[in-house]
């Protein structure tokens, strides 16, 4: 393999029914500033079937030449036929490093596409840079979130990664940037395609998970009754998060136990923890203190939550959800 | 000499712990409260085979140990001690006695309902006016053709509203005391046999512990456990064996207190520290927990002792003594440790004190068990 | 409890052979930060079986217990990981292989899934299933490289399967929005969530049985691969620094008034990128 052989910043532009994804927008973008770095091009794969006419847009968010491969056998997504169509790209163009969406597609294509192709591929990175060789270095969390591990592909390409959603920054749209749109034709062998889609059925679930939530609003004692935890909710819609309680709270039959955060409820570890009027018992916060940032309102200035938190306010939960609701609304 | 487990009892530890922690554990607070017995539990323990560990594998039972047995006992109750005392009286209490005694008929008949956990089991011997001196039983068997009449009722019975088989004893020979009483086994159903009223206790709150009453119950013959008036020896070698699940019991609550308290020690803090840091929440720590392990080591040796078929009623009455007292003492001082929140119900350290004391009391009141060991070395 | 006698009640044309790829892992949930140096505690941190792969290992003996299957485990690791087969062995499993050699040694996620195909390529399946990531490296891609190896179709982030008991899977893949049904022919390989099912415990007297059971040891002799790519030599990505997260500053605490308080909060969650 022949390095000096291998060009480009190859983008996977994930669509959904014709919509493309915005994890693609924020790959684009970092895959602009490395290009800059590197004085390297940008290149967008948009794989799908009548989709053609949104490839213009993918100029303006970064992307010097746009790969368009519109077949039927794209339409809705198998691994096997993108495998083709990305092997295939790979092959004939030798891209020097290849980002893809770690969402549910991308890490179902990125490890077959690496795999066919001999490479290796970094999941889940939360920061791409240039190395002292002109190599990008990964950067990903590993052991739960506990290490962060940089990974480097020195002798083989492309160099691929996987980036999760919303870590990266999309750079807002250039209508004035210039680049080409060519239609490239992918000569598929249908004999392996043995996976059938059959139906994709789209669910707005009933079924909470706290753990699952990135942000919880929180409440305890503090929150007082039925109407600070209608308060809450309102709080909760406007950033799209979950009600969660103490236990106190469910006790007193203002939440369900399956919302509960503690020892005896659920252990959570949200992007954001909101702690409205809650004291901040052992028993609690053994089931919250490993979010990645807790904000704490609380009337009394020596309530233990404050120990844990990394933002405190003193003050009455209540006033503040509602002025917080306000602006946050605005 | 060897003090480590085997392979098998090292992934039986495993299992079980994570068998406790989540599906024991959540429920303990609530069984207290409510009194409530938790059949769901002794539903998911029969599906894996927690019910019938000791029990020989062609009785459709585990095929395991008694130190596995002890160790089971030992984790549910670190958890919820309600839990460990049903399997200890299901298991020690009811099975045990079958195997050990039963014909083979009986063994075939009783023995895999019991290991599956199809059928709970309990154990009648205790009355009114016979607890310590169980040779004052007033129950009576009579002889009637091919029957047994039995007239007369049973008191503290652990499992009894929920158990199916029971192993109780009666007078056969009013004229002969301890050497005229014999045991049967009787089947939840039996007309003229009902379950009475139930205890309200300080502990243990959720083992269903109930009175059983015989009015003129009928029991065939082939109900007789073992022979004729060698039901006494029976009951006694079934205490035996019921000790080492109670020292269990009371080592797990002794653990479970121990685990809470460390956990809180280190997060609650006074005087601008966690308690951890002062000297004498070390030095109780480490006199619970050195008293705790020595429970562990006498509970093994006996349950050991019980496998390799060798005697052990003197190291049961030991270790039963000896883990009840240390579980006594142990909780006493994790509520200490735990202050004001130790005496509520917010924390479980109040409810393991609770459950603690009866181990004292139940398969033999701690004086009991120093008669059995001091007539051993006064012989 | 006799779980091995049973009666089929629908005949079977034949039975299915599955194999699952578990992996022994540390329990991330316990491992803790050193708080003055900052470095990982990694001392008694539990090994437990990786949860994606336990509820694959569930999906296996459900379709045993519902249909009749054979059951094959097949771990790649040192000598302890012996430890995750002997519980497969008591949650009921038929078989189990112990994939283990010093040329494995240094592997990352496409050399692994080299070697783990070469041992694959000598066991018969219809079905080859395995979690979707192990929770010490959350990759994923193992399963799917794998496939790409064997040459067979792959559906991950798998939460249910039905069999036909010919050789036509119908499956229900886990998608952002919802879910998908996919058909797909046997041999096929699927990577399974840990919220597909809720894995049994191991049974006590399987316990009891556990190392009664032989487990077949296999090196690189036994396998089907080629040596070039195994090991540090086969693995295209490696490590070029690695560093704990830190630790958590202490905590800023605010006595203002509502509307200063609400300001302080906002910019906040715009410093952290919760808000644009």
């Amino acid at each position: 393999m022949n390095l000096e052989d291998y060009k480009g910043i190859y983008v996977f532009i994930e669509q959904r029914e014709g919509v493309i994804q915005n994890v693609a927008l924020e790959l684009l973008g970092q895959a602009r500033k490395l290009a800059d770095e590197l004085n390297d091009k940008v290149y967008a794969m948009f794989l799908g079937h009548n989709i053609a006419d949104q490839a213009q847009s993918l100029i303006a968010r970064g992307a010097d030449e746009i790969i368009v491969v519109d077949a039927p056998e794209l339409a809705e997504y198998t691994t096997e036929p993108y495998t083709q169509a990305i092997c295939q790209i790979i092959e004939d163009r030798k891209p020097e490093s290849m980002l893809i969406g770690a969402t549910t597609l991308g890490r179902d294509l990125g490890p077959r596409v690496s795999a066919r192709v001999g490479t290796g591929l970094t999941a889940d990175c939360t920061k791409i840079e240039v190395g002292e060789n002109k190599e990008l270095l990964m950067t990903r969390p590993a052991f739960g979130g506990n290490l962060m591990a940089t990974i480097v592909c020195k002798n083989h390409r492309p160099q691929m990664g996987t980036v999760r959603p919303g870590v990266l920054f999309a750079m807002d749209a250039d209508e004035n940037r210039a680049g080409d749109i060519v239609n490239y034709e992918v000569k598929f062998k249908s004999e392996k395609f043995k996976v059938k889609l059959l139906e994709t059925v789209k669910e707005d679930s009933d079924l909470i998970d706290i753990t699952e939530a990135r942000i919880l609003v929180s409440g305890g004692r503090g929150i007082g009754n039925e109407e600070g935890f209608k308060a809450m909710d309102g709080l909760a819609n406007v950033l799209d998060a979950e009600v969660s309680a103490s236990r106190a709270m469910v006790d007193a039959g203002y939440i369900g136990h399956e919302r509960q955060v503690g020892q005896t409820g659920k252990t959570v570890r949200p992007d954001l923890y909101f702690a409205f009027g809650i004291s901040g018992a052992i028993q609690h916060v053994a089931g919250m203190e490993d979010s990645d940032l807790i904000i704490a309102v609380n009337k009394d200035k020596d309530a233990p939550i404050f120990q844990v938190a990394d933002l405190g306010i003193v003050g009455d939960a209540k006033q503040i959800i509602k002025k917080l609701t306000e602006r946050l609304e605005k | 000499m060897d003090f480590s487990l085997t392979k098998e009892q090292v992934l039986f530890q495993q299992m079980i712990k994570d068998f406790a922690e989540r599906e024991v554990k959540p429920l303990a607070a609530e069984v207290d409260e409510q009194e409530r017995f938790p059949i769901e539990t002794v539903e998911k323990m029969a599906k894996i085979g927690i019910m019938g560990i000791p029990i020989p594998k062609q009785y459709g039972g585990a095929g395991g140990n008694n130190v596995m047995y002890s160790m089971a006992v030992e984790e549910l109750s670190a958890v919820c001690a309600t839990t460990g005392v049903i399997v200890s009286a299901h298991t020690s209490l009811c099975a045990a006695p079958i195997m050990e005694n039963g014909t083979e008929e009986q063994k075939q008949k009783y023995l895999p309902k019991l290991a599956s956990g199809e059928w709970i089991g309990a154990f009648g011997l205790t009355e009114p006016n016979a607890g310590t001196d169980a040779a004052g039983q007033q129950t009576t068997a009579i002889e009637d053709g091919d029957n047994y009449i039995i007239n007369g009722s049973k008191i503290f019975i652990t499992n009894a509203e929920y158990a199916h088989v029971y192993v109780i004893f009666a007078m056969t020979d009013k004229s002969k005391g301890t050497r005229g009483i014999s045991a049967f086994i009787i089947e939840k159903g039996t007309p003229g046999f009902s379950i009475g009223k139930k205890e309200k206790k300080m502990g243990i709150r959720g083992s269903a512990t109930c009175e059983l009453i015989f009015e003129n119950v009928v029991l065939p013959k082939e109900n007789l456990l073992g022979k004729l008036n060698k039901g006494f020896g029976i009951a006694m070698k079934t205490l035996d064996g019921g000790r080492i699940g109670i020292a269990a019991q009371a080592l797990g609550i002794a653990q479970g207190a121990i685990n809470e308290t460390v956990r809180y020690v280190k997060e609650r803090k006074q005087f601008g520290r966690p308690i951890s840091g002062f000297q004498n929440t070390q030095f109780q720590l480490a006199d619970m927990n050195t008293k705790t392990e020595a429970s562990r080591m006498l509970v093994r040796k006996a349950a050991n002792k019980k496998d390799q078929k060798v005697p052990y009623s003197v190291d049961a009455a030991m270790c039963k003594l000896y883990a009840a007292e240390t579980a006594m003492e142990v909780t006493n001082k994790a509520v200490q440790l735990h202050g004001g929140y130790g005496y509520t119900r917010e924390y479980p350290v109040e409810r393991m004190m609770r459950d603690a004391k009866i181990t004292e009391i139940y398969e033999g009141t701690s004086e009991v068990q120093r008669m059995v060991i001091s007539a051993n070395m006064l012989k | 409890m006799d779980t091995t006698c049973r009666v089929l009640t629908i005949p079977i044309k034949k039975e299915m052979k599955i194999v699952v790829c578990i992996k022994q892992v540390p329990d991330t949930t316990e491992i803790k930060i050193d708080p003055k140096t900052g470095t990982l505690i990694r001392d008694g941190v539990p090994s437990i079986m990786n949860p994606d792969d336990k509820s694959g290992l569930e999906m296996a003996l459900q379709l045993k217990d519902e249909q009749g299957a054979h059951v094959t485990v097949i771990t790649m690791g040192p000598p302890q990981a012996d430890l995750i087969l002997r519980e497969a062995f008591a949650m009921g499993v038929d078989r189990a292989i112990h994939l283990t050699d010093r040329k494995f040694a240094g592997a990352d996620t496409l050399a692994t899934s080299h070697a783990l195909a070469g041992a694959l390529r000598k066991i018969e399946f219809d079905l080859l299933i395995t979690g979707r990531q192990a929770i010490d490296g959350d990759t994923a891609q193992v399963g799917p490289q794998i496939a790409e190896h064997l040459d067979l179709p792959q559906v991950s982030y798998l939460e249910d399967l039905k069999f036909d008991g010919d050789k036509t899977f119908t499956m229900k893949r886990h998608i952002e929005e919802g879910y998908q049904m996919l058909e797909v022919e046997a041999p096929c390989v699927v990577t399974v969530l840990s919220s597909a099912n809720t894995p049994r415990y191991m049974n006590v007297g399987g316990i009891v049985d556990a190392y009664q059971k032989e487990v077949e040891v296999w090196g690189f002799n036994e396998i089907e691969v080629d040596e070039k790519n195994l090991g540090l030599k086969g693995s295209p990505t490696s490590v070029h620094k690695a560093f704990a997260r830190g630790l958590k500053p202490a905590g800023e605490l605010y006595e203002v008034e509502t509307d200063e308080a609400v300001g302080i909060i906002i910019k906040k969650l715009k410093e952290k990128f919760i808000l644009n």
